[in-house]
């Protein structure tokens, strides 16, 4: 279709036409990440296979003292005079190998990839499984009474040795690699950097390093690890009741999509995925429709006091949302104590039964759609606030001349809104409505602070408003399924991961997706 | 003809004023409610009217000098937040602004995998990994410090959340960094000479932004302290104990006294930083 054609289309053939396109450029749009995602790794195979033959290839070309640095980190530097560095080199291999063998090699070794299948065994405390009754065994003899997190704690001191592991590598990579360049430098008559000068370039051309080592840290420490930590859970069967845990494979994935028995995980799975859907639709577009009609109200041309009718609204942005929400929780309650029962009441809109009020239970999980609609109105008004800040900057940019020759034209309000006012917003806010939508999906308060922890009986641990973090919130801190929760969360990445992608791909910041090739 | 535009004019402008004051009644209404119950005197601690019928100030004297500290110790779950506030709102500003500056003005190898590291990393639900923070806390030794391990959780992960500042480093013009390198200025004394005195919007932002968060703050906080004593808890924690089954029918009008003691604070900030808020969200998630 030629863009005049679809110029003169009605604003709904443009919608379908648009979602008609969506849908057809689908498979190929799925293609092209993939192979994206493919050059990426093959680039990626490129780089350690480059790396790999650098290191082998200097090995060979270089002098005897960059060779034995091969051995004996930092010797190069030394002998070149590099006396500061190659210590730091040293001590750095020195205290990795001390580190490994009074500590790590046991943890790797109890990571139980070599020990037949069970996080525990460090040839003390261990347990053995013997006819489905696991026997803790320390020193020898069984013992009764074990410290819980045992399994925990020693896959945890595993991941955390494999990543000193990783980082000691790249040290000794570099280590390797500077042996030749100090190496290289004196081959061609010039004088080695001194300690001092070094240091400078930490301040200079090297500043990068500077600024990222510390975030970089501590990024690893506290998301990265954990991170891996979790995912490694996915594969284990840990939960409450087994505080012993040992690999189990894809089993627990295949439960979560198991559907035989009441209440099982894979009905709530799929139950959850839709809500969760259909919540992350309804939040992002309600709130981006009706805020920005808002905003137009607001800044329409002879409205008075616009000041006020804006701190009206941005001001319940600023109040912290676990009051907020907490207290519309506590004014939503289906009994007498509740507000908008009172208020309900007041007006005479509630039925009565015999002398007692029928109130409306808001939040209760006794019907499907009653809380569900609750917490999505309760979101407009926690949303639209936020939509008004955004927006009503952008909307006073747009051309006034653009209003004034539809208006001409005999455009009335909702055809200027829905032909001028949406598609400017549209194309300029697409990259805050993806980053909307993904929080709506990990939109934790609203639906946690107002509903709390309910279960319907039809549902594995999980009430109808839950949405799959909050169901993953639920398993992780209530009711212990460490491993469900763990293969729940990656499951909602690869939601996140895929919607945010075939979206960018959508939008003209289509070629953000080179930064994958 | 104008006339009846002008008419048309003033009674679509009187409808929208309607609207605006009935939402703008809706929007603010819970707030008052707030306020309005924090004040409510009476024997009975839960309303079952929507005015008052009685105002007293007990409830604000009693959040101050609690009469059962070891049960409900807002003073000294304010201070415990206040500290934790301070300190991670240092640490976080620094790295947001170090990671957000390397990612902006410098070019390195490792810059756009690093880039790409992170939203991937951003796509993970944040919630995943608790439980392994808890242990990780744990076996750290920190649970026994509840401050130091939540300070920790608040700034460890605050570089990640460079895109705005990153953005707003983008706007500010190269010519300016060369002009200064040739100079002979390091990379070092632009970041703190030239970039960081012209970059105040995002600064305040950030500085107010992780101020604001430990204050606002629920799951990590509730993951880390919730099990332990109440002098312990963060302002978040406590209040969410006071309406639990367990207190509300002893407390509720304290928690209403405690959030209206967070909110004002805060709500003031904010309304001061709003620009700055909206500066930055325009510039690192809007592209015109």
């Amino acid at each position: 279709m030629k863009y005049i054609d679809y110029v003169q289309l009605n604003p709904f053939q443009k919608i379908w036409y648009n979602l008609k396109t969506f849908f057809i450029a689908l498979p190929g749009n799925i293609v092209k990440i993939c192979k994206a995602i493919g050059r990426f790794f093959k680039k990626l195979g490129l780089g350690i296979g480059k790396g790999v033959a650098g290191y082998f290839s200097r090995f060979v070309k270089g002098d005897w003292a960059t060779k034995l640095s091969y051995i004996i980190m930092g010797f190069g530097n030394m002998m070149k005079g590099q006396i500061v560095k190659g210590l730091i080199f040293l001590a750095t291999e020195v205290a990795f190998i001390a580190f490994m063998i009074f500590f790590g090699a046991n943890k790797i070794y109890n990571l139980g990839f070599f020990s037949g299948g069970t996080i525990g065994f460090n040839g003390e405390d261990y347990w053995v499984d013997k006819d489905g009754v696991s026997i803790a065994i320390s020193h020898g003899r069984p013992v009764a009474h074990v410290r819980a997190d045992d399994s925990m704690q020693l896959l945890l001191y595993g991941v955390m040795t494999l990543i000193i592991i990783a980082v000691f590598l790249v040290i000794y990579f570099a280590s390797v690699k500077s042996a030749y360049k100090v190496e290289q430098q004196v081959a061609a008559g010039e004088k080695p950097a001194t300690f001092g000068q070094e240091m400078k370039a930490f301040a200079d051309e090297k500043f990068h390093i500077t600024l990222l080592s510390f975030p970089c840290l501590t990024i690893s420490l506290f998301t990265i690890m954990p991170l891996i930590f979790m995912i490694l859970i996915a594969f284990t069967n840990y939960t409450k009741s087994t505080p012993f845990f040992g690999w189990v494979g894809l089993q627990t994935f295949s439960e979560v999509f198991q559907t035989t028995g009441g209440a099982n995980k894979g009905e709530t799975f799929i139950e959850l995925t839709k809500w969760t859907l259909l919540w992350a639709v309804c939040a992002t577009v309600l709130n981006y429709i009706l805020g920005m009609i808002v905003a137009l109200l607001i800044n329409k041309k002879g409205i008075k006091l616009k000041a006020l009718w804006r701190t009206m609204f941005v001001i319940t942005v600023a109040v912290p949302q676990f009051v907020s929400l907490l207290l519309m929780q506590q004014m939503l309650e289906g009994n007498e104590f509740g507000a908008i029962n009172q208020l309900l009441k007041g007006l005479g809109w509630l039925a009565s039964d015999g002398g007692t009020v029928q109130y409306i239970d808001f939040l209760g999980n006794a019907n499907k759609w009653i809380p569900r609609l609750t917490v999505i109105v309760v979101n407009i008004w926690v949303g639209i606030p936020y939509t008004i800040l955004i927006t009503s900057g952008i909307l006073m940019n747009i051309p006034a001349d653009l209003y004034e020759s539809a208006t001409i034209d005999g455009a009335g309000p909702t055809r200027t809104f829905f032909s001028i006012t949406l598609p400017y917003m549209l194309f300029v806010t697409t990259p805050y409505l993806i980053t909307t939508f993904i929080g709506n999906i990990n939109n934790f308060n609203v639906i946690y602070l107002l509903v709390g922890e309910q279960s319907s009986v039809d549902l594995h641990n999980a009430g109808y408003t839950d949405l799959l973090v909050t169901w993953l919130f639920r398993m992780s801190t209530s009711t212990g399924e460490y491993n469900t929760a763990a293969a729940v969360g990656i499951l909602v990445f690869i939601v996140c991961a895929t919607v945010s992608l075939l979206t960018f791909n959508l939008t003209k910041s289509a070629k953000n997706e080179e930064e994958f090739s | 003809m104008i006339k009846s535009y002008k008419a048309r004019r003033t009674v679509v402008n009187a409808l929208i004023y309607v609207l605006l004051g009935g939402l703008g009644l809706i929007w603010v209404s819970p707030l008052v409610y707030l306020v309005m119950h924090s004040f409510r005197g009476g024997k009975a601690e839960l309303a079952t009217t929507i005015i008052p019928k009685e105002w007293t100030l007990d409830n604000y004297a009693k959040v101050f000098s609690p009469p059962d500290p070891n049960v409900v110790n807002f003073p000294q779950w304010f201070m415990n937040t206040f500290i934790i506030a301070i300190f991670s709102c240092i640490i976080s500003t620094l790295a947001v602004l170090m990671v957000s500056y390397a990612f902006s003005r410098l070019r390195f190898k490792a810059r756009k995998p690093l880039i790409n590291v992170g939203m991937i990393l951003g796509m993970f639900p944040g919630f995943m990994t608790m439980i392994a923070i808890y242990y990780l806390m744990k076996a750290m030794g920190l649970l026994a410090m509840p401050k130091v391990a939540l300070i920790i959780c608040y700034s460890a992960g605050a570089g990640l959340g460079y895109q705005i500042s990153k953005g707003f480093f983008d706007t500010i013009p190269r010519a300016l960094d060369e002009a200064a390198t040739i100079d002979g200025a390091t990379r070092n004394q632009i970041f703190w000479k030239i970039i960081l005195p012209m970059s105040k919007p995002i600064l305040v932002y950030t500085v107010l932004t992780s101020f604001i968060g430990p204050w606002t703050d629920f799951i990590l906080a509730k993951i880390i302290v919730g099990a332990q004593g109440p002098e312990h808890y963060t302002v978040a924690i406590g209040l969410q104990k006071l309406v639990g089954l367990e207190y509300k029918s002893q407390h509720y009008r304290e928690f209403l006294a405690g959030s209206v003691i967070v909110a004002v604070p805060i709500t003031a900030l904010f309304l001061f930083m709003q620009r700055y808020y909206v500066e930055g969200v325009t510039a690192g998630g809007v592209k015109g």
